[in-house]
């Protein structure tokens, strides 16, 4: 769906911001490009809808080389999600939902539907609509300009920093909401952060850059049990144990965990991540069932299965 | 003696003359305005986008605001000679600023996030630019405009020195004529205008853009209509036009008498008296009131029409003196009565000549002159006293001002230190009142019709004496004021109608009679 090769971008000539980038997102994947501030994600970022034109290398959407379309058509077919928002203070919260749309010069009937639907599905308040972006709290507004970028119904969605302006407790809420949203799950994401746990929390793949060069690109398990340099390991060991859990799901277990003794009860899937079990087995274990086995799952199982699967 | 006419007797007099000129003061300061939005908005945007730009045109804006409102008039005349074309374009340089400062800083004052966002979202710079640019830098623009237009409300007073009319007319007039009503009456009226605009505006860029959006097409529409207002008046017509200084306007034995004794109907500009001789000479206009011993009728080949019914006083130059200085020192009356029968009214414009046209120092003028006449002397010690001479801006003060300082210094043991350049009549009257200076060189009309505001049939009785007049004006300024009229000097530097010397000849014109039979007959 999307393709970077060999992408490079200086400001001036000593300063490499993105150094001979290349990745490919398929279709439906969300790719989170990770790394500390300044190593060069914005910059990838603004290059594939063409905010920046890179000095080398090449960009293709869907097979097509960005290059030979207008800027303003292809920003129109891409959404983006600002870090600081960057709502229209001048326009109403209905306005600047419906701004792509009317660039696209949808007609009015079918616009309002539209943001009815967003901000529904966004759970902003119908009186909202109305109101300047100034009066709504932070989440809100972040929400307002992620429905912005769905508004026009994009295939690819490009956000920077989506919920970096927000306090950390509505961060995690709104983080949880944005993964359960129907208007994401098909779409082609790429998504920057500088929040590890963030990154492998929405991430399918992760792509962690430093200094304007990828490091490693691959799924959060990789990264965590596979990295391929120091760079990599250190960045992710302060929170490890987290990541770890974050990234295993049962299934990768299976062939560690006890048979179990009673009836499943459906509280978890093979699909869950250790982390979700952890929360699951703390008053008593679990059953669950994969390939028409049943396991039980309970602390001392799970950590000797983890210490098994390092192995 | 009597002056009980008030402020709102003279409104209502005057009320289709200061509507008219409230009209045309309105209509200048917004068409100025009007086209210094027009360039100046779009200036600003450019320079917003090409910042290379942006340094050389604020430079430009801010260098025109800062030259004095009357040398960018000045500087106007030869381009674009004289009335509403100058003096719009001078006040539409004046604008010009604001206008485009406010309209850059707007523009760069919106938040990045927002227009990478308007990007970001597919918005071309068009789209951005009306959408979001020039809506968030709104309020600042109006403020831009806000300040313009006040400004050129002021601005445009000065308009009236080149004959474009508005309020100018009745404060410069009501300064020169002494008249405070006057004067009032056009400085009032400009300052509720100034307040006015000021308060619509400002209600304008308070107002909630998102909500008014149709308040903001008005506001061009509001602007026309303001403009248009300059285009209402002048309703005389006729190939002859006159330029009339705004003193003369307002004087008995000026337009008034004009019209009531000689039955002169006239399309009438009204125009500084620094310029007048130079557009009547460039044929801007046709006939002018000028001064008989004014040095550019010489420079500029103007014949005096003749004032065959006697409107015009006599106005004899001569010194006067607070009487208290002349007691304090008697040696000065004789030193000062050394002029007396040196100058004619040739001579008179001769020396004008040699000083407005030649540009040749006053003072040296004034040396060569009491050298030519054996007056001259070098000065004494000067110690014991000092004796302040005043002048008016114009005409032959600078000159016999520069002249009696030479023969009080030369003749007594005084010195003397020259106020010159104290305005008009009003000002320098004031000061010599008011013991700022000790004399200064005054005329017999104007103290008879201006300083003394002679009763009519007072005035009606003396006029086409100039033996009377003299005697009428020393007796009531010593009893009024404790001022000395000395002896007259000889020249009689009265108003007069003139026009060029080739157009004179060609209509057969000789009289002032003569000019009203050809002008009536048009
Ligand atoms: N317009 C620019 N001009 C000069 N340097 C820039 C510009 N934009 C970004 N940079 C530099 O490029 C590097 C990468 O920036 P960026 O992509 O914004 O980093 P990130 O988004 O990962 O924090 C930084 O060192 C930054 O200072
Ligand atoms: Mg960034």
């Amino acid at each position: 769906m999307i393709k970077l090769e060999h992408v490079s971008k200086f400001f001036g000539p000593e300063k490499k911001a993105v150094d001979d980038i290349s990745f490919e997102v398929k279709e439906g994947e969300t790719l989170v490009l990770l790394g500390t501030s300044g190593c060069g994600k914005t910059t990838t970022l603004r290059m594939i809808n063409r905010l920046l034109e890179a000095d080398s290398g090449q960009i293709f959407i869907n097979g097509q080389e960005i290059q030979g379309l207008p800027g303003e058509i292809l920003r129109r077919n891409i959404g983006y999600v600002l870090q600081n928002t960057g709502l229209f203070p001048h326009y109403t919260v209905s306005d600047n939902i419906g701004l792509v749309p009317s660039l696209l010069q949808w007609d009015k009937e079918r616009i309002h539907n539209r943001v009815i639907t967003l901000m529904d599905k966004l759970h902003l308040p119908a009186a909202y609509a109305t109101a300047y972006p100034q009066q709504l709290s932070g989440g809100q507004q972040q929400r307002v300009g992620l429905a912005r970028a769905l508004a026009a119904d994009p295939p690819v969605l490009l956000m920077d920093e989506p919920f970096g302006a927000l306090d950390p407790l509505t961060r995690i809420s709104v983080r949880k909401e944005f993964k359960s949203l129907d208007e994401i799950s098909h779409r082609t994401i790429i998504l920057v952060t500088h929040d590890v746990e963030e990154a492998f929390e929405l991430g399918h793949r992760i792509c962690l850059m430093n200094e304007g060069r990828i490091q490693q690109l691959g799924t959060p398990a990789e990264l965590i049990f596979h990295p391929v340099n120091d760079f990599v390991r250190s960045f992710l060991d302060p929170q490890r144990l987290q990541l770890e859990l974050k990234s295993l799901r049962i299934k990768d277990l299976w062939q560690w965990l006890p048979p179990a003794t009673k009836a499943a009860d459906g509280q978890l899937t093979a699909a869950s991540t250790c982390w979700n079990a952890l929360e699951a087995i703390t008053h008593e274990p679990v059953t669950v069932v994969y390939e028409q086995e049943q396991k039980m799952i309970d602390g001392n199982g799970l950590m000797e299965a983890i210490a098994a699967y390092k192995n | 003696m009597e002056s009980t006419e008030t402020l709102f007797d003279f409104i209502q007099q005057q009320a289709g003359k200061l509507l008219e000129q409230t009209l045309t003061h309105t209509g200048l300061t917004f068409i100025s305005v009007l086209l210094a939005v027009a360039i100046g908005v779009p200036a600003g945007i450019l320079i917003s986008r090409k910042k290379r730009l942006a340094a050389p045109v604020l430079g430009f804006a801010g260098v025109m605001q800062t030259i004095p409102s009357i040398a960018l008039l000045g500087f106007m005349i030869p381009l674009l000679g004289i009335g509403p074309k100058p003096a719009i374009v001078a006040l539409f340089l004046y604008a010009l600023l604001p206008i485009v400062r406010n309209t850059y800083t707007g523009i760069r004052g919106v938040d990045p996030n927002v227009t990478e966002a308007a990007t970001g979202m597919g918005m071309s710079r068009r789209q951005m630019l009306l959408k979001v640019q020039l809506p968030l830098a709104m309020p600042v623009i109006l403020a831009g405009i806000r300040t313009a237009t006040v400004i050129n409300v002021g601005v445009a007073t000065l308009a009236a020195y080149i004959a474009a009319g508005g309020l100018g007319e009745f404060i410069f007039g009501g300064i020169a004529l002494n008249n405070t009503n006057m004067m009032l009456a056009g400085a009032i009226p400009a300052a509720l205008l100034a307040l006015l605009f000021d308060w619509l505006l400002s209600l304008l860029q308070h107002i909630n853009i998102r909500k008014a959006r149709k308040t903001l097409y008005a506001l061009p529409v509001a602007f026309l209509l303001l403009s248009s207002f300059y285009l209402l008046p002048n309703t005389y017509s006729g190939k002859m036009l006159a330029g009339f200084t705004p003193e003369f306007m307002g004087r008995k034995d000026g337009d008034l008498g004009l019209k009531s004794v000689y039955g002169l109907h006239i399309r009438t500009l009204v125009i500084s008296d620094m310029i007048m001789y130079k557009a009547a000479y460039e044929k801007k206009l046709d006939v002018i009131s000028g001064s008989s011993t004014d040095g550019r009728v010489k420079a500029f080949d103007l014949v005096v029409l003749e004032d065959d019914k006697h409107i015009f006083p006599p106005y004899y130059a001569a010194p006067i003196v607070r009487e208290e200085t002349l007691q304090k020192y008697p040696e000065l009356e004789p030193a000062l009565n050394l002029l007396v029968g040196t100058i004619n009214d040739s001579i008179m414009t001769e020396l004008n000549y040699r000083v407005d046209y030649l540009k040749q120092n006053p003072e040296k003028v004034a040396k060569d002159f009491l050298v030519a006449k054996q007056l001259w002397k070098p000065a004494g010690k000067g110690d014991k006293g000092s004796i302040r001479i005043g002048s008016k801006i114009f005409g032959d003060g600078y000159i016999l001002a520069a002249m009696y300082k030479m023969l009080i210094e030369g003749h007594t043991g005084l010195t003397a230190v020259t106020k010159t350049g104290l305005g008009g009549t009003k000002i320098v009257f004031d000061a010599l009142v008011n013991d700022q200076i000790d004399m200064y060189p005054e005329y017999t009309g104007t103290g008879l019709l201006v300083l003394l505001q002679a009763p009519q049939q007072v005035t009606d009785s003396i006029i086409s004496d100039s033996r009377k007049v003299y005697d009428y004006v020393s007796a009531a300024f010593a009893k009024q004021y404790h001022i000395k009229w000395l002896q007259p000097i000889g020249f009689n530097n009265t108003y007069a109608l003139m026009m060029r010397r080739t157009a004179a000849q060609e209509l057969h014109i000789k009289t002032i009679s003569d000019f009203t039979k050809y002008v009536n007959q048009q």
